[in-house]
């Protein structure tokens, strides 16, 4: 079997917290060192989490809020480090986790696409190139000279949109973004990332939208309170998520020793 | 699916200091870097009319109030050509001081940016100390103006600068590293620092002559790394010679060491910050 494109060994995120609040200041820090110590509360949003994705695949992940979903494609994204273990992503990454960042009012939708593709780690020339593309797909037409400030929320949205997908990329790391736009636009970005589907991309999929899950992914795992409950085949995982939900069934989080937090 | 190398992101809890991945990943982050040395300067440049002729008018204007000062009021003995004394240090001590509290605040500014992107912390401290070089080089058109004003001789010398300038650049790089770091943790140590400026400024030779300050506290002066770097400016405009050696080996000597020491203690708080912006 080929090497996987995404792999997770023994990822932990933990971290300490002070439990006394507020201790903001260099001067309060020395005063508190030095008289009583400090305590500190023990936090975990990940724990222990292995998996591989193979090249090609689509892995979706579900569970509550705070059970570590963003934590994950945070640390797939190499935003996060992880306080034990190792993630390691072979290839290109694409990372649709926030959409518009560091976009400036004042700025041309133009100005405002190449800040965000240097953000995104991309070079001058190859934002070049696919500057048509992103305008096009964004359907600004002429208002990609004017400020962005001027733009309604769908248009911001769909420039974000465009300029995260126009790359070529190995790895898609998606993070609940499909719900930008109108109905139309919609339906057209999903159709993009399924064409990066059938390129062979893998990808990475955060989602509450169980269905969506179920439709686009080829595997699913489910996290809960930072560890994996139950992972494998998509149908299967959605399914038996759906059936610990309902109100007949056990009370979800049994085994769950974990505190959770998000970051 | 491809034959050739991937790129490849390893994403460990234990990151062992790497200086070399670390420069290959801000080369790698090129373009953003210019981009944020581009913003920052069409910020103050471009926006106002007069952004650009502040900077110009500045120098010139304190000039104009410390010449009145110091050669009516407080007269130093024995120094020719004040304007350009004075300057000579002043510029780079603003470069200094401006970069480093301005690393302090883009770090923070940019906290929210680096909780949703994967990009190289260091990259901000980077950008504004490359800025900040941009506008000192700028400032130098007036300090020329002056001179030739107040008929300072101009030697060849002054081809030394751009050397000069690159080693109090790598020093600045390494206390902005350091400071920004910290401040990510403690909100208390910009204010601090703000005031500790002033007391750096008053410890180094910029307005007043070496020759004034008391045997007791000259060691004071010596100790003072930025004594030596700053002269590495001065002597090629106002002495119009090389700076001896001395002071370039005590001078890329404190640059090493705040490069080395800012990087190791900005790698290690760094990967805290995401609980602390």
């Amino acid at each position: 079997m080929a090497t996987p494109a995404i792999e997770f060994r023994d990822v932990s995120l933990r971290y300490r917290l002070l439990a006394e609040r507020g201790i903001v200041t260099l001067k309060e820090w020395v005063i508190r060192r030095l008289t009583t110590g400090m305590t500190y509360q023990e936090l975990s949003a990940l724990a222990d989490v292995s998996f591989a994705v193979e090249s090609g695949r689509t892995l979706g992940i579900i569970g509550h809020n705070g059970a570590g979903k963003s934590t994950l494609l945070r640390i797939a994204g190499g935003i996060l480090a992880p306080t034990a273990g190792e993630a390691i992503i072979r290839g290109r990454i694409a990372p649709i986790i926030e959409l518009g960042l560091g976009f400036e009012g004042e700025l041309s939708g133009r100005e405002n696409i190449f800040f965000n593709g240097a953000l995104l780690g991309r070079s001058r020339n190859e934002m070049q190139e696919r500057f048509d593309e992103i305008v096009d797909f964004s359907e600004l037409g002429e208002f990609i000279e004017q400020p962005i400030r001027t733009y309604s929320t769908g248009m911001v949205a769909r420039l974000a949109f465009a300029i995260a997908t126009t790359v070529d990329a190995h790895i898609l790391l998606l993070d609940e973004v499909l719900s930008v736009g109108d109905e139309q636009f919609r339906r057209k970005s999903k159709e993009r990332i399924d064409s990066f589907r059938r390129a062979g991309v893998t990808i990475l999929v955060v989602s509450h939208d169980l269905d969506a899950v179920e439709k686009m992914c080829d595997d699913a795992m489910w996290l809960e309170h930072g560890v994996i409950r139950r992972s494998g085949l998509a149908k299967e995982v959605v399914k038996a998520y759906r059936t610990s939900m309902d109100p007949g069934q056990a009370e979800p989080g049994v085994g769950g020793t974990v505190r959770l937090a998000g970051p | 699916m491809s034959t050739f190398e991937l790129p490849v992101l390893r994403n460990a809890a234990t990151q062992t200091l790497n200086p070399i991945r670390d420069i290959r990943d801000l080369l790698q982050y090129w373009n953003l870097i210019a981009n944020l040395v581009q913003r920052d300067l069409t910020v103050r440049y471009k926006r106002s009319v007069f952004g650009f002729l502040w900077t110009m008018l500045n120098p010139l204007l304190l000039m104009i109030i410390l010449t009145v000062v110091f050669s009516s009021v407080f007269r130093f003995e024995g120094i020719e050509h004040y304007p350009t004394y004075f300057l000579s240090e002043y510029l780079v001590f603003g470069f200094f001081a401006q970069t480093t509290v301005q690393s302090m605040t883009t770090l923070a500014w940019h906290g929210s940016l680096m909780k949703r992107v994967r990009v190289p912390k260091s990259i901000f401290a980077v950008a504004t100390t490359l800025s900040g070089l941009a506008n000192l080089c700028l400032a130098y058109i007036p300090l020329f103006l002056i001179m030739a004003f107040t008929g300072s001789p101009i030697g060849w010398a002054v081809l030394f600068l751009p050397v000069a300038f690159l080693i109090i650049a790598a020093f600045t790089l390494g206390v902005s590293l350091m400071l920004s770091a910290l401040a990510v943790y403690f909100q208390d140590v910009s204010h601090m620092y703000q005031v500790a400026t002033v007391g750096l400024m008053y410890m180094t030779p910029i307005i007043y002559p070496i020759s004034i300050v008391p045997y007791k506290w000259l060691w004071l002066i010596r100790i003072n790394p930025l004594t030596h770097l700053f002269k590495l400016a001065r002597d090629p405009i106002y002495q119009c010679s090389l700076p001896g050696l001395h002071v370039v080996g005590a001078s890329v000597a404190s640059a090493a060491v705040a490069l080395v020491v800012g990087w190791v203690v900005f790698h290690r708080l760094a990967r805290g910050f995401y609980l602390h912006l």
